[in-house]
């Protein structure tokens, strides 16, 4: 079964200059949201199942969104991540369904390969609150300069009987990396850590 | 003469399917293009403002054409707009009122020249500030269908030496509207009222 969708939200920021710093090129984020009815809302339910599927669905779909909003081909996509924020008739197991077990394999295809473990967040909130959604590089987690995350956030959403499904997508790292670690260009991006 | 230093731009655009009644066959859209830029009269009062819409009128076109391209690129689709400003808590409200001219008169001139007056709001808020920007017909202020708001913000804007500035387009009614009043196919579209 899909996701009965209510609403698909894309943000993308450019930050051009930082502490009086210009930015060339700018630094990019994408961040897509659905707002999807939670199937299971109201009562336990054992079988998770459908939300996996659900999550499967939306990882393709999200991810392609991010992409396409930063006008990118899908392997200039840097780092990414991935958050959901149920409703208060639902449970936070539904997040976890949703982002862990089917979501990550059509976001890596939207991004081309995505080595790395995608970052997550979750938890459960009201309509009108803060989802902050963690980035990692894409192909290997320890890059430093692409530790980062994105806020989200929809006046009218999640309502009681939803959940606010979250990725990100970016084509870059944070504006002013000067950190140490291993950075983006020394990354062999085999085995999703280095 | 002043520079426009733009720190960050943030595109959102919004697809609603439903709001718990049915489904829209095109489903709305609600897009907003936020800039970032230095408030060149931070700090000390500044009699002698105006001059600085001029400045600000290649932002505004650049700000309205980015934000028609992200709802799609047709003028012909749009049918509600707003604008709106936030100012970082070291300048004046006053600095807000800047962008009446340079983001109305943008908008209008790339939708074609709509007709009505371009709904707005402005204050004076901190970073993560949010403004719930006026939406309004483009050609007739008084269809009851489209009058409607979206909820802006960034959080990490404006700072204290910022003017955050908003332009919004909606290319549809509120999802279910069925409050009465002056209906869109009914306008006359010649005074910007009716």
């Amino acid at each position: 079964m899909s996701a009965d969708i209510r609403k698909i939200a894309v943000w993308v920021e450019e930050t051009h200059r930082e502490i009086g710093k210009t930015i060339t090129p700018p630094t990019r984020k994408a961040v897509a949201v659905a707002v999807i009815a939670n199937p299971f809302a109201g009562s336990y339910t054992e079988d998770l199942g459908e939300l996996m599927e659900i999550g499967a669905e939306l990882g393709g779909l999200l991810g392609e969104k991010c992409v396409a909003a930063l006008g990118i081909t899908p392997a200039q996509a840097e780092s990414y991540g991935k958050a959901a924020m149920v409703g208060e008739n639902g449970e936070l197991e539904h997040a976890a369904a949703i982002l862990h077990p089917k979501l990550g394999a059509p976001l890596r295809k939207a991004v081309e390969k995505g080595a790395a473990l995608v970052p997550s967040s979750k938890k459960m909130g009201g309509p009108g609150q803060v989802l902050d959604v963690p980035l990692g590089h894409k192909d290997a987690a320890y890059v430093r300069s692409h530790f980062d995350g994105i806020e989200v956030r929809l006046n009218d959403a999640p309502r009681a009987n939803e959940i606010l499904v979250a990725v990100a997508v970016t084509d870059s790292g944070r504006p002013l990396p000067r950190v140490g670690g291993l950075t983006h260009e020394d990354a062999v991006g085999e085995d999703g850590l280095r | 003469m002043h520079d426009v230093e733009i720190r960050k731009i943030v595109t959102s655009v919004e697809e609603i399917f439903h709001e718990g009644g049915p489904r829209a066959n095109t489903p709305q859209k609600r897009g907003a293009i936020l800039a970032v830029i230095k408030n060149p009269f931070a700090g000390r009062y500044v009699e002698e403002i105006e001059p600085f819409m001029e400045d600000l009128k290649p932002l505004g076109l650049d700000l309205a054409q980015r934000l028609l391209a992200a709802l799609g690129g047709d003028p012909k689709l749009i049918e509600g707009y707003g604008k709106g400003a936030i100012v970082g808590a070291a300048g004046e409200v006053e600095h807000g009122a800047l962008w009446h001219a340079p983001g109305g008169y943008a908008m209008r001139e790339v939708l074609g020249g709509a007709k009505a007056i371009v709904p707005s709001t402005k204050k004076v808020g901190g970073v993560g500030a949010r403004l719930d920007v006026p939406v309004t017909h483009v050609d007739a202020s008084y269809v009851r269908s489209h009058f409607d708001a979206i909820e802006v913000g960034c959080n990490d804007s404006p700072r204290a030496d910022e003017l955050l500035f908003v332009l919004v387009m909606t290319t549809g009614a509120r999802v279910h509207n069925r409050a009465g009043g002056l209906a869109a196919k009914d306008i006359t579209g010649e005074d910007g009222l009716r």
